[in-house]
């Protein structure tokens, strides 16, 4: 890889052109302004904008009006609702994952990654053809008076499906660093299982579980494709924030859609820098250490 | 944990044999319930739908699934949806490459504003995606005087579905690659150019082969990503003209049509494709692991 190719070694007329061209660094630079200007921030700046073009009362109106934030509110709750599970599933799955060897642990670990290729779309596919009312599955549950697409609970089935990976994702590699040493230390001096993994394991993985569920947190607010076939989208029953802001699009309520982007822009984005704070937090004091 | 004894990712672990560890006949059965726990839910969470779609689009026999697939709306979709996802990746990689050279490489006062406009397509919402490219090129937007001049309509046209997809899917190559890039040690950079490498040379013979397992990761990511968008895609096209009609257009105009195989059917075609990206994906991560533990 670091060898130079030979017809590079003879050309003295260049050897004494300077390392760095400035141009070609000033370029790259002007580069990656422009497109991510462009691309980025342009697209936030216009939205904001549009947002607040009536003034702060219009935008709050736009934000407590009573579709609005039920929607709101139901996307809050069921984010959480998932985070919280996934943080359960996602370490299980990972410590299960790292620890234990069992048949067709390579395809399974190949698995995990499935809802990131999947269309998020097709995932909400998927479940209406389990779970709608029609189908076996579904028609059991519905015999049983448990109604899960255009419904709860198939919102939150979609999110899971969606967010699986990034848990296990985040505390996989962690877990494969600690020492089995430790654990077995604990061990010797008589701390149950139990004991072990709230004492060992859990402290060291703590960061890394902070990381995937505030990922999956971020994610499932802004998910559209999986939601919007599986809810119903009944206003303020199962109308989720991001199908509320499509409806505003689709209705050509720009500000009203404008205000609620804003909302969740603000919301995710908070909590995609928070992540990376913490993840370079922990590079700093794995470098220290 | 229990069972060291059986691991057999350890090499030289008898010391453990003294170790009063929990195992014996209670322990193992621990063990196994945790993998049934973790397995029996992933199966339930992501197996049964995939079983599920399968059989809905077969349901009405293989014929019915084959022709709703050929069908000219739905293979015009198809070729619409390849297209943008190639012209996508093809720009995310260009620029994508060049985003992590300078974040990587490169130090001024701008290099951690540009680091934050990076993450943000991941922190916004498709549709408010979608939604972001009406408002600058739709009636009355920023860019629309610029647009009407060149007389190039972008919204509810295939200008504004490029955009779209290139917007959601802008983050896996600079962030796939920005890591590689950053073990890859600029002396080796630094040699070629003093021995009289141009920069293009170098960037070719040098820094490529050092990142390409890493690149080509975030290239499946990025094509993976632009074929499964529909978000963004739904509300720039406006979902008025069969002439922008991508492959989960499709199948949302299928599932409102009450056309149930034709969307299962191109779900399921969808679920097939993502599956063999999936692999080149599992295949490219594990290489680019290779290469940084190297």
């Amino acid at each position: 890889m670091s060898s130079v190719p030979a017809n590079l070694k003879g050309s003295p007329a260049v050897a004494s052109r300077r390392v760095m061209l400035p141009w070609g660094r000033w370029g790259l630079r002007l580069t990656a302004f422009l497109y991510l200007g462009f691309m980025v921030a342009l697209p936030l700046a216009t939205i904001i904008r549009n947002g607040f073009a009536d003034g702060f009362t219009a935008f709050w109106a736009d934000i407590t009006n009573p579709t609005a934030f039920s929607a709101l509110k139901l996307t809050l709750m069921t984010s959480v609702l998932i985070t919280v599970i996934n943080a359960v599933m996602g370490t299980l799955t990972a410590y299960v994952l790292v620890r234990f060897h069992f048949p067709a642990k390579g395809l399974f670990n190949a698995l995990i990654d499935m809802p990131f290729a999947i269309p998020t779309l097709v995932t909400g596919v998927m479940l209406v053809a389990l779970y709608g009312p029609q189908r076996a599955v579904g028609g059991w549950l519905n015999a049983h008076d448990i109604k899960v697409i255009f419904a709860t609970p198939g919102i939150v089935l979609a999110l899971l499906v969606i967010t699986y990976p990034f848990v296990i994702r985040a505390v996989q590699p962690v877990l494969m660093e600690i020492e089995k040493g430790q654990e077995e230390a604990a061990y010797t001096i008589g701390a149950s299982k139990w004991t072990t993994f709230r004492k060992v394991v859990l402290p060291t993985i703590t960061p890394a579980l902070l990381t995937g569920g505030l990922l999956c947190f971020a994610r499932a607010l802004g998910e559209f494709g999986s939601v919007v076939v599986v809810a119903g989208n009944i206003p303020g029953v199962t109308l989720t924030a991001p199908v509320y802001v499509f409806g505003q699009i689709e209705s050509q309520n720009q500000r009203g859609a404008s205000a609620m982007s804003i909302l969740l822009l603000a919301l995710s984005f908070t909590l995609i820098l928070t992540v990376e704070w913490m993840q370079n937090r922990n590079g700093k004091s794995n470098v220290s250490s | 944990m229990t069972g060291l004894a059986e691991s057999k990712n350890g090499t030289g672990r008898e010391a453990t044999s003294n170790v009063r560890e929990p195992s014996g006949y209670r322990g193992k059965l621990f063990e196994w319930l945790l993998i049934a726990i973790a397995v029996a839910y992933a199966a339930g969470l992501l197996l049964a739908p995939l079983v599920a779609i399968i059989v809905g689009a077969f349901g009405e026999g293989l014929r019915a699934a084959v022709k709703e697939i050929s069908s000219t709306d739905a293979i015009s979709s198809l070729k619409l949806t390849l297209v943008m996802a190639v012209g996508a990746t093809a720009v995310n990689t260009v620029f994508g490459v060049c985003i992590a050279w300078v974040l990587v490489r490169d130090n001024f006062w701008g290099r951690r504003i540009l680091n934050g406009l990076v993450d943000m397509p991941f922190a916004v919402s498709p549709v408010i995606a979608g939604f972001m490219l009406i408002l600058l090129f739709g009636r009355g937007g920023w860019l629309t005087p610029i647009t009407d001049a060149l007389g190039v309509k972008v919204v509810f046209a295939l200008p504004g579905i490029l955009l779209a997809t290139i917007f959601i899917s802008l983050p896996f190559v600079i962030r796939e690659v920005a890591p590689v890039l950053a073990q890859v040690s600029a002396d080796q950079e630094d040699a070629a150019r003093t021995i009289g490498a141009n920069r293009l040379l170098t960037f070719w013979h040098v820094t490529l082969p050092a990142i390409r397992w890493g690149l080509l990761y975030g290239v499946s990511l990025t094509f993976a990503r632009a074929v499964g968008e529909i978000g963004a895609v739904l509300v720039v096209s406006g979902g008025v003209s069969r002439l922008t009609e991508t492959s989960t257009l499709y199948i949302f105009r299928s599932l409102d049509d009450r056309n149930y195989v034709g969307a299962n059917a191109m779900a399921v075609f969808l679920a097939a494709l993502s599956f063999g990206i999936l692999m080149v994906i599992e295949y490219f991560k594990r290489r680019t692991e290779q290469t940084q533990t190297t």
